[in-house]
């Protein structure tokens, strides 16, 4: 029996039929047996047989057996979904010497026996389909599998830890990244944390080599203040045009000498210092801090004066001395053609004023933990100083958990790293302040490794652990020793009775979200998201860092909020899986795909945009629509959408899909 | 402007100067009210505990009549107004209580289709008449006046139906509007102690106290509020509070109508500020926006009115 | 020395059947999604004052342990304010729950001893059902004429003050025409 056996009509068909026990997960619900024994009364089936696993290497043998000892030259596997094992069952086929695609399956599990609570109908039901696999499948025609070669080339978008990660282990296979990050420097959230937990690392020393190691790579490309403004194509060949907003400094020449901000018009700065969460102000010209990468400045359109107003001195000028400034700077634009994209644009904190009894914005020593983690460390703007809005050290710390998080009312989930950066806050400000500190919790997480050791640490160095969820931050003092101070509400549960604890500093361990714009993102790289907004992966346990459209992999907390270890682990997970694919050298395009019969096409572009995919073009000079294989995706809207019914799909033919229905409902 | 109106039983009693002065003030600002026909007790929580069903149905008696003269529904008791609210949430979210509700209501003759507007004349006077529909009828501007705005538990919780529900600022919005400066009060929604002031004083007592603690506190000279319930504990109780808390000075609390309507050259008598207990008249004068010796004469003493 | 206490529960001190039958009313279905994180206890105004947290109260009931909960004085001192039900990042209505289980204790007579509060119940649902609406100073006087009637001279301050202000009458309320209101509770009592 050959790889390409002749067309339907030429010889006789004769078909294998497989149904599936799966275990008792179909046989529990579907008399298998019976449904094999029917089978086998229909037309052109000659073996029809049950197995308890037939995605088994049993069960797949079966298959190949079968091929060559009945001579079938079509086969039918009644099973799960065709989502988990369509490949298995196909490729069983081809090892048996026939045309994978003369294979078909259908789902009795997910839309059979998992639906149903009584066997006679789930039966019925899988005879149903059963005899329209088999009424389909005689109609199938052999098809061969597209390559398409891969560009070795991966976009990162995104430049914190996870960014930098997997930029840089794709980077050491000696493969060309692009790296493209939104702000004027790469780091991320990392950037702005004194110390890490558990080990409580100094974060910026850990994270600049890192840092500096992309800047100096030379299969690195690395692209800061720059967005993606359009992306096209498929696996291997994605287009994407990359926008670089103006610094308004001619970056190869500057050095990163800083004297252009002390020269600046403004003595001191007029505008809120974004990476000290504004605690502190910055001049419009500025360096977001002084490890960035790259080095160099940035002017703020919006708050300098010359931009903004048309008027200024202009004295940050003639302070260069590499005459880098140019204030006629505009945006430019690069076009790459990429293989794999990596997305990696990391999360945002929850606004703590959407919880107004904790008084985020109404008293001023009420904090988040990213402008605490800025007060600790000692380039921040209080040089690592814990002091608070009013000039006071705190004599006594309140530190609120669950801050937007496991709450219907805000986010429904676990943040997942509060409980361990409460703890390092907590031990950071006992250690420069030796304050009281009090510690609010639900529950205290710590699963990961050396975790339940910092607590344990933290319980031994003389905090307040208190089992409740704080209910209320108030300054309604009721006597004296709350005049003054910020009074927690809450019921220490484990004691079992209220407390009233008045502090002078309120710390929010604010939960982890997705960013503002992560819809904007997924839609322009056609990802998915899960109903609380993080990018949605391929399958949660075994495909953690694909996602459903292939060539494009996730790393970082845009996937779901984690801690360092996590996204470092998941970014070289999914820089493994950009590698595979560029390594392979090319990817198979499944063949279902549409095609165009010229002869019927009369040229009325219906079809051209009503592509999801924009894989229709026009052939002007015959006057007919084209489809490209290599975009088309076979979902068969221009199938159905063609007035002239020009157009067939590959495995979903009209003979097939008719077919099919017509057995489907021949019992009814 | 016309609403059905539904007093309730403490607007007829202890909560006299609520029902007094909205009716004078509205009148003033030609919003036409009609008392609901032989009505009867929403309920409170009271007859909830015994039987919620029966409850449902008590309240939606008035709902029902109101709906039969076509008009939203003015609800001044903020406790009424809970009351009213939680019945027409029940029958919308329990058919069984819908039920037997629409069996109670056949039986007289009455329906509801759980369409009624209930309304607090906070919001009817700050978002159906706006503030700048009053500016011009401001006679007497609230000069100096330092107010706290106590709206209490039930005008935003469990639901908020028409402010924020930890901020409100309506009555801000409306008190300001006449001239009054209010200060920033945090406890302006904490419990009074409802009916515990009553039956378990060494709780209830304790709640209204630390509400004009904070009153104090924040340096006002009168607390405003819009329950009939909360200006009963907040003012009746103070001499109690006193033998437990010495160092708790006087502070006059009134409704928002009444100094509402004081500043719209509205009359001390027709504004009921003889009802006081603890008396707003001469912060008033002090401020000058009364004269002095302007409600110096002693109303008749009035029995309960029919 | 006190006399020493043993306490320990079995799983026959519960009665899922209470569990059950609270998880029926209105508003108190989420019960059993309580993860125990004590804001309802914490924002609750008189916490303090219970014999038992409204988070207490919450595990109690769920796991069937139906007369620490209606023994207590909890229910009772509980204000209806609904600063729990509002807070609780689970949305459980605990203000519901114990609404209802004030009126499961009512039914079933069971309360602590000397607790006005479910006299006031009754005699308010007497009144209302028998006129219509509420007097003020008939309930009043009911109420403390049946717990503690020397508390009514402690009273009498106040009862003066009121009296001048026009604002306590001593005359009966009553609607002008009781009959129909009754009609219709008789005819939504009927339980089909």
């Amino acid at each position: 029996m050959s790889l390409n056996p002749e067309s339907n009509g030429k010889e006789e068909v004769r078909i294998g039929f497989f149904v599936c026990h799966c275990g008792t997960n179909i046989a529990g619900m579907i008399d298998v047996e019976e449904v094999a024994k029917y089978v086998a009364t229909l037309p052109n089936v000659v073996v029809s047989k049950d197995y308890k696993y037939m995605c088994s290497d049993a069960g797949q043998d079966l298959i190949v057996q079968d091929i060559k000892e009945h001579r079938l030259n079509r086969i039918v596997v009644a099973a799960c979904s065709p989502l988990l094992h369509e490949r298995t069952f196909r490729t069983a086929t081809m090892r048996g010497g026939i045309n994978p695609f003369f294979c078909h399956m259908v789902n009795i599990r997910e839309h059979g026996s998992w639906v149903h609570s009584e066997k006679a109908s789930a039966t019925e039901k899988a005879k149903a389909v059963a005899r329209g696999a088999i009424g389909r499948v005689k109609f199938h025609k052999p098809l061969e599998k597209r390559k398409e070669p891969v560009e070795p080339a991966v976009m990162v978008l995104g430049g914190g830890i996870a960014g930098i990660q997997a930029a840089l282990t794709v980077a050491n296979s000696g493969k060309r990244v692009y790296l493209v990050e939104r702000d004027a420097t790469i780091g991320g959230h990392m950037a702005y944390f004194d110390k890490t937990f558990p080990t409580l690392d100094c974060a910026a020393c850990i994270l600049t080599p890192k840092m500096s190691e992309v800047g100096a790579h030379p299969n690195i490309t690395l692209w800061t203040y720059s967005d993606v403004e359009q992306i096209t194509g498929y696996v291997g060949n994605y287009k994407v045009r990359v926008k670089h907003r103006p610094r308004y400094i001619i970056e190869k020449d500057c050095v990163g000498c800083l004297d252009c901000i002390d020269h600046c018009v403004f003595k001191n700065g007029n505008t809120d210092d974004e990476f000290n969460q504004g605690l502190s102000k910055r001049k419009p010209v500025y360096i977001p801090f002084p490890q960035a990468v790259p080095k160099i400045v940035a002017i703020d359109p919006n708050a300098c004066d010359f931009l903004a107003k048309g008027k200024c001195d202009q004295t940050c000028i003639p302070s260069c001395d590499k005459n880098a400034i140019d204030f006629t700077q505009k945006e430019t634009f690069d076009d790459i053609k990429v293989g794999a994209i990596i997305v990696a644009t990391g999360f945002k904190t929850f606004d703590a004023k959407r919880k107004p009894l904790y008084g985020y914005g109404k008293h001023q020593n009420v904090y988040t933990a990213l402008e605490v983690e800025r007060l600790v460390t000692s380039s921040g703007p209080t040089e690592g100083h814990v002091v608070l809005r009013d000039g006071r050290t705190p004599k006594s710390v309140g530190i609120v958990h669950c801050v937007g998080s496991r709450d219907h009312q805000t986010n429904r989930w676990c943040s997942r790293v509060c409980c361990m950066y409460s703890l390092k806050l907590a031990h950071l400000i006992k250690e420069h302040t030796n304050a009281e500190i009090y510690n609010f919790y639900i529950d205290m997480r710590c699963p990961g490794k050396g975790y339940e050791e910092f607590y344990e640490r933290l319980l031994e160095e003389g905090n307040h652990f208190i089992r409740g969820r704080v209910a209320e931050v108030t300054d309604a003092a009721q006597t004296k020793d709350e005049e003054g101070k910020l009074v927690i509400r809450v019921e220490d549960t484990l004691a079992g009775f209220a407390r009233r604890i008045p502090v002078d500093m309120v710390v929010l361990a604010t939960g982890l979200e997705p960013r503002e714009d992560a819809n904007d993102v997924r839609r322009m790289f056609n990802i998915s998201c899960s109903t609380e907004g993080f990018f949605l992966e391929r399958h949660p346990k075994l495909a953690p860092v694909s996602t459903t459209t292939d060539g494009l992999f996730l790393a970082g907390a845009c996937q779901g909020p984690k801690d360092i270890p996590d996204t470092v682990a998941q970014a070289g997970a999914a820089a493994a899986e950009a590698m595979a694919l560029m390594d392979a050298g090319f990817v198979e395009m499944e063949p279902m795909t549409s095609e165009v019969d010229e002869l019927r096409c009369s040229g009325c572009k219906t079809c051209l945009n009503m592509c999801p995919y924009s894989a229709i073009g026009r052939d002007d000079a015959k006057g007919v629509a084209v489809i490209n294989p290599v975009l088309c995706k076979g979902c068969g809207v221009c199938v159905a959408a063609c007035p002239s019914g020009a157009i067939t799909q590959n495995l979903f033919e009209d003979q097939e899909i008719f077919a099919e229905i017509k057995e489907i409902l021949a019992h009814a | 402007m016309k609403y059905a109106y539904f007093p309730g039983c403490s607007l007829k009693s202890s909560g006299r100067a609520f029902e007094e002065s909205m009716l004078k003030l509205f009148a003033h600002l030609e919003i036409e009210l009609e008392e609901l026909d032989d009505w009867n007790c929403c309920g409170a929580t009271a007859y909830m505990s015994v039987d919620e069903t029966s409850a449902a149905a008590l309240a939606a008696r008035n709902l029902a009549l109101a709906e039969k003269m076509a008009l939203p529904l003015a609800v001044p008791c903020a406790g009424c107004y809970g009351v009213l609210r939680k019945s027409a949430h029940l029958q919308k979210d329990y058919p069984a209580i819908q039920k037997q509700v629409k069996d109670g209501l056949t039986a007289i003759g009455l329906s509801y289709t759980g369409a009624q507007e209930i309304k607090h004349p906070l919001q009817i006077l700050a978002q159906d008449l706006g503030p700048k529909a009053m500016r011009s009828k401001v006679k007497k501007p609230l000069k100096g006046l330092k107010v706290a705005c106590y709206y209490g538990c039930k005008l935003v919780r469990p639901e908020a139906p028409f402010d924020n529900q930890h901020d409100p600022q309506t009555m801000e919005t409306l008190l300001k509007g006449v001239g009054a400066r209010v200060v920033d009060f945090p406890m302006k929604t904490a419990c009074c102690g409802g009916s515990l002031t009553g039956t378990i004083p060494d709780v209830g007592l304790e709640l209204s106290w630390a509400i004009l603690h904070d009153a104090h506190r924040r340096e006002a000279d009168v607390i405003a509020t819009a329950c009939p319930l909360c200006q009963f504990n907040l003012e009746c109780y103070q001499e109690d509070i006193q033998e437990k808390h010495p160092d708790l000075k006087p502070i006059p609390v009134v409704y928002f109508t009444q100094l509402m309507g004081i500043a719209m050259g509205l009359s001390p008598e027709d504004m009921a500020l003889h009802r006081q207990v603890v008396p707003l008249t001469p912060i008033l004068q002090e401020k000058g926006i009364l004269d002095s010796g302007a409600a110096k004469k002693s109303p008749p003493r009035q029995e309960h009115d029919a | 020395m006190n006399a020493i206490q043993r306490e320990i529960r079995y799983e026959s001190d519960r009665d899922p059947a209470f569990a059950d039958a609270i998880r029926k009313m209105p508003g108190c279905e989420a019960i059993d999604r309580c993860i125990q994180c004590a804001t309802c206890s914490g924002i609750c105004p008189v916490a303090s004052y219970m014999d038992i947290t409204p988070r207490r109260i919450i595990e109690l009931t769920r796991s069937g342990f139906k007369d620490d909960v209606l023994k207590s004085n909890t229910i009772w001192i509980c204000a209806s304010c609904y600063a729990c039900q509002v807070e609780c990042p689970k949305e459980i209505g605990i203000s519901d729950v114990m609404m209802a289980l004030k009126t499961k204790a009512i039914a079933e007579g069971t309360y602590p001893k000397g607790m006005p509060i479910p006299i006031l119940a009754q005699e308010f649902h007497d009144m209302v059902s028998q006129t219509g609406r509420v007097s003020e100073s008939k309930l009043v006087q009911k109420l403390y004429l049946k717990t503690n009637p020397f508390k009514m001279f402690g009273l009498r301050r106040l009862g003066m003050k009121l009296m001048k202000t026009g604002r306590m009458s001593l005359k009966g309320e009553s609607m002008k025409r009781p009959e129909s209101l009754q009609r219709m509770l008789q005819a939504a009592r009927i339980k089909k």
